[in-house]
């Protein structure tokens, strides 16, 4: 048996107004070299001025890892070569990173597993490139963005583990509101590095790195591929292709490439940056940041499941999105049956925000409209299939629950003399089905269908149901 | 020759106008170029000044690597021989907000790498007071400008002394003040942990002027210092009785030099006069012992720092954003024809060896330990700032050497006596040189260096000496061209 080793490296661009270093701003843009300093571009005589909302941001996520955070934050530079580093070098974090020694909680397949985390350092972006067969071409929109990566230890032990993992970091970088993490505009990336185990627990493949790897579901096919390959190279005696080093993860053929092995490695020459003084993190500062810090998704989970009696299911899907976790919860705060909101969230909202590609705090249903409105289907004042009829004719119409059910004269009759006053005169006109009734045939529906149409469905079904049984029995 | 408030008089009383001040320093650039080689670029249009600073209307030039909007900056190297930079450096901004007017941009050793002032890619750069010597570098043109009269003040940059060497060489004031008290947003860096803004002048307090336009804190310069809303120029005149001031025995104790040159002999006899004058004023000055190992490791500790930073701040010119673009088949031969092409061979020696000192086998035994020794000495330099006010000392151990001079002082000693003013770069020290007469018709300097942040008092004591010796504004009668 092999244990499969697994490590991760992830980038995450941060949601700051301006760039790291410079006073570009810091947005995407649908135009090249748009926003772009002196700084971005590397011009001689240029410095950096380090951007304090986003080393801010760094030390909020570090706490929301659980990361010791440094008394003094420290830039250092990483010095290569490359087109889209303009300085010819990166600003980066190696002495005092914002966090070390921090872990994450992830849930996977109901197991809960700790992933520790090695640091998390703030840098910066490089530019973007792009290559057209005898030319290239470099946007620095992306230069200079300030750039998260957490770097985990090798704890993580399957491509499902990795794939939770990275969307546990995800929820976590958009509970905090550290970044947009969103994927399809590069703002999340990883390195992934992968070795094998004996049961003895000793290594028995080098580490081999796969480098910017730009989705989650990447991100598991390189690693399944990439264990195959190890697996296989093993197995048939074809150690000389296990080598530590460089591979990269091609999509479409879904089979990892040789890029550079370990001896062709750069050296960085990492240095303390100069032009940027220490910077001193007090525990003022520090408490600040923490008390921004909301309760997170595994948190959340763990408290549906255990405060409110939800089901695993229903609490992830409520979690996924901060602002449907804080509805949810608002409504709760306002007391209502957490059953009954969860159902109606996940079911009718849900479905209608997807539907018409919305956010839950831009429909007009406030969460104390939406407990009105659950608590008047508990009341039996509207049935649960009025409910949602009504819901969407708030959303669509901008008016609240009350007024709604008012205008469509939904109110459920809940007057036992009144629905009584029907059903005596129903039954009094069809004695024949009260005795079919007795002889075991279903007439019964009948006069609830009579009732119903006769009150135009707002009839209560159950106090209907119980008048007619009451008054069947008497005759 | 007339200082800044000279000239200030004569503007304000009418005599002169600024235009004309500026025809006369741009005549004077052209009449000495051939010969002294003090500009990359001589302004031809006069730019527009609104100011009532005391610096309004008074001519100036630049050092070539100060960014410089629109105008041509080229560090006096072939990498950036067109580069025209799109935003100005601070010290440019600040002097244009003042009124001072732009002459030209000064010649430098290249990348302000060099002390010679005759590694710019535009030729050599020669000493005013004697063409077949050297003024000395990096800040090579912007001395040769003042001590030719054809500025009454310039600006350059000092990494080890590039100022204040080149100041003593051409018998002018050449002062650094303490790290971060003018922002080097647009300085061109060298070593950014070492690098200055500073200025030559013609006289101490036009030091001051020079620089209380300069300085103030920079949001575009994270190491610039808050304002400390003093003006330096109204400090310089205090009563200094009582100040004390240092050297250090084993720098300038003749018993050292039993090998040393009649030139060099006679400068320590100058600097010994100099400390008779400084008590005779009212100074109480002491000789420390310090350490010769120290001293010895100050020149290897500042080549291997600057080397390495070097190194690293250069690496932006690939040719790729900006500059001449190089040739190849891929980007990795691309930029290294451009950088093969755009350096001498000096700075590729500088690169190499910043580049081995930064790598990881040897970053701890050389840069690692350059820093350790750096902060040594400037514990050392504080101590003794706890009960000094400022260091003396002579400014060069010879005078101008010539074009032709074998390097024959290459001895211990003499790399001592000739390298100390790093110390003012390796803590950041104010730190001013001035004329401190002649040695065979040629000028010599002093140098004192202050308590960090304490520029004003550094002046001060400059001001003071500067008036007892009477060396101000020094100029030769006549240059032959």
């Amino acid at each position: 048996m092999y244990k499969v080793v697994i490590g991760l490296e992830v980038h995450c661009e941060v949601k700051t107004n301006s760039k790291n270093f410079s006073y570009a701003k810091n947005t995407y843009s649908e135009y090249p070299n748009e926003n772009v300093d002196t700084v971005d571009i590397g011009l001689p005589g240029v410095l950096p001025i380090a951007n304090k909302g986003a080393f801010e941001k760094s030390l909020k996520m570090a706490l929301a890892l659980n990361c010791k955070t440094p008394d003094i934050v420290m830039f250092d530079r990483k010095n290569y070569y490359y087109p889209d580093l303009p300085k010819g070098y990166q600003i980066t974090q190696e002495t005092k990173p914002v966090g070390v020694n921090g872990y994450v909680m992830i849930n996977v397949g109901g197991e809960d597993k700790k992933i520790y985390i090695n640091n998390i350092h703030l840098e910066e972006d490089t530019a973007s490139l792009d290559h057209f067969g005898t030319y290239s071409l470099i946007d620095y929109n992306r230069a200079g963005v300030p750039l998260l990566e957490t770097v985990t230890e090798p704890c993580i032990n399957s491509a499902e583990e990795a794939l939770t993992f990275l969307e546990t970091l995800k929820g976590i970088f958009l509970y905090t509101d550290v970044s947009e993490a969103r994927t399809d505009r590069g703002q999340m990336r990883c390195d992934v590095n992968v070795n094998l185990k004996n049961e003895a627990d000793e290594y028995i493949t080098p580490k081999v790195e796969m480098k910017n790897i730009n989705s989650f579901n990447n991100v598991k096919l390189a690693i399944e591929s990439e264990v195959k390959r190890q697996i296989e190279c093993l197995e048939n005696g074809n150690t000389s292709e296990l080598i530590q080093e460089t591979r990269r993860f091609d999509e479409q053929t879904l089979k990892t490439y040789r890029m550079r092995s370990k001896a062709d490695a750069v050296d960085y020459k990492y240095y303390i940056e100069p032009n940027i003084p220490p910077i001193k993190i007090d525990d003022e500062l520090i408490k600040n940041i923490k008390s921004e810090i909301p309760m997170l998704q595994f948190e959340r989970i763990e408290k549906y499941m255990k405060d409110y009696g939800l089901s695993r299911y229903d609490s992830e899907i409520l979690v996924k999105d901060k602002k449907v976790s804080d509805y949810f919860e608002e409504t709760i705060k306002l007391g209502v049956n957490a059953k009954s909101s969860s159902n109606f969230i996940t079911t009718i909202i849900l479905g209608y925000l997807n539907k018409n590609e919305l956010s839950i705090d831009t429909i007009y249903l406030t969460p104390k409209m939406l407990v009105e409105l659950i608590n008047m289907v508990d009341a039996g004042e509207i049935s649960s299939k009025q409910s949602k009829e009504v819901f969407f004719k708030c959303v669509e119409d901008k008016k609240e629950p009350k007024t709604v059910v008012k205008e469509l004269g939904l109110t459920q009759i809940t007057d036992d003399k009144t629905i009584r006053d029907i059903a005596v005169k129903l039954l009094d006109e069809r004695p024949d089905l009260i005795e079919d009734h007795r002889k075991g045939k279903n007439t019964f529906d009948y006069f609830v269908g009579q009732i119903m149409k006769q009150t135009r469905g707002k009839a209560n079904p159950t106090l209907t149901r119980d008048i007619i049984n009451e008054e069947m029995n008497k005759r | 020759m007339k200082t800044i408030l000279d000239l200030r008089k004569d503007l304000d009383e009418k005599k002169v106008t600024s235009d004309e001040l500026f025809n006369e320093a741009i005549d004077k650039a052209h009449k000495y170029q051939d010969k002294f080689n003090s500009f990359v670029t001589i302004i031809d249009e006069k730019e527009e000044e609104k100011s009532d600073s005391l610096l309004s209307g008074i001519p100036y030039a630049l050092k070539d690597n100060f960014s410089t909007k629109g105008i041509l900056s080229t560090s006096s190297s072939n990498i950036l021989k067109d580069y025209v930079p799109v935003y100005s450096a601070t010290a440019y901004k600040k002097l244009k907000e003042a009124g001072a007017v732009l002459v030209g941009k000064a010649v430098l050793d290249e990348l302000a790498m060099g002390g010679t002032g005759t590694t710019g890619n535009t030729g050599i750069v020669r000493n005013p007071w004697k063409e077949e010597r050297q003024i000395g570098g990096s800040s090579a043109g912007s001395a040769a400008a003042v001590a030719l009269g054809i500025v009454p003040f310039s600006i350059g940059s000092d990494t080890g002394d590039s100022i204040r060497k080149p100041a003593a060489f051409g018998g002018v004031v050449g002062f650094k003040p303490t790290y971060g008290r003018i922002s080097r947003y647009g300085l061109f860096a060298f070593a950014s942990s070492l690098d200055h803004v500073g200025c030559f002048t013609r006289c101490v307090r036009d030091a001051a002027i020079v620089t209380d336009i300069l300085k103030g804190q920079d949001e575009r310069d994270m190491t610039s210092l808050p304002d400390e809303n003093i003006k330096y120029a109204d400090v310089i005149d205090k009563d200094i009785k009582g100040k004390k001031l240092f050297y250090i025995k084993e720098i300038v104790d003749k018993e050292f030099y039993k090998d040393a040159g009649k030139e060099t002999l006679e400068i320590l006899d100058k600097f010994k006069e100099t400390i008779s004058k400084c008590k005779s004023i009212g100074f109480e000055v002491e000789e420390v012992s310090i350490d010769e190992k120290l001293l010895k490791a100050i020149y290897p500790a500042y080549m291997t720092i600057s080397c390495a930073e070097a190194t690293s701040n250069n690496s932006n010119l690939t040719g790729i954003p900006f500059g001449p673009r190089g040739e190849g088949n891929s980007i990795n031969e691309i930029m290294f024809d451009a950088r093969t092409k755009g350096f001498s061979e000096l700075i590729k020696r500088r690169f190499i060896l910043g580049s081995y000192i930064l790598q990881r086998e040897n970053q701890e035994r050389l840069f690692k330990n350059a820093q350790r020794l750096r902060r040594v000495i400037v514990d050392k330099m504080n101590e003794l700032y706890k009960t000094y006010d400022a260091m003396i000392l002579p400014a060069s151990g010879g005078i101008a050497p010539k074009f032709d001079d074998e390097i024959d002082r290459m001895s211990d000693r003499y790399l001592i006596l000739e390298n100390h003013m790093a110390i003012g770069n390796f803590g950041g020290f104010p730190s001013i040189t001035i004329p401190n007469g002649f040695v065979n018709n040629m000028p010599i300097g002093i140098n004192i260096t202050g308590r960090v942040f304490e520029d004003g008092l550094t002046l001060n004591i400059a001001n003071k000496i500067e008036e007892a010796l009477g060396y101000k504004g020094l100029i030769k009668e006549e240059y032959d061209v």
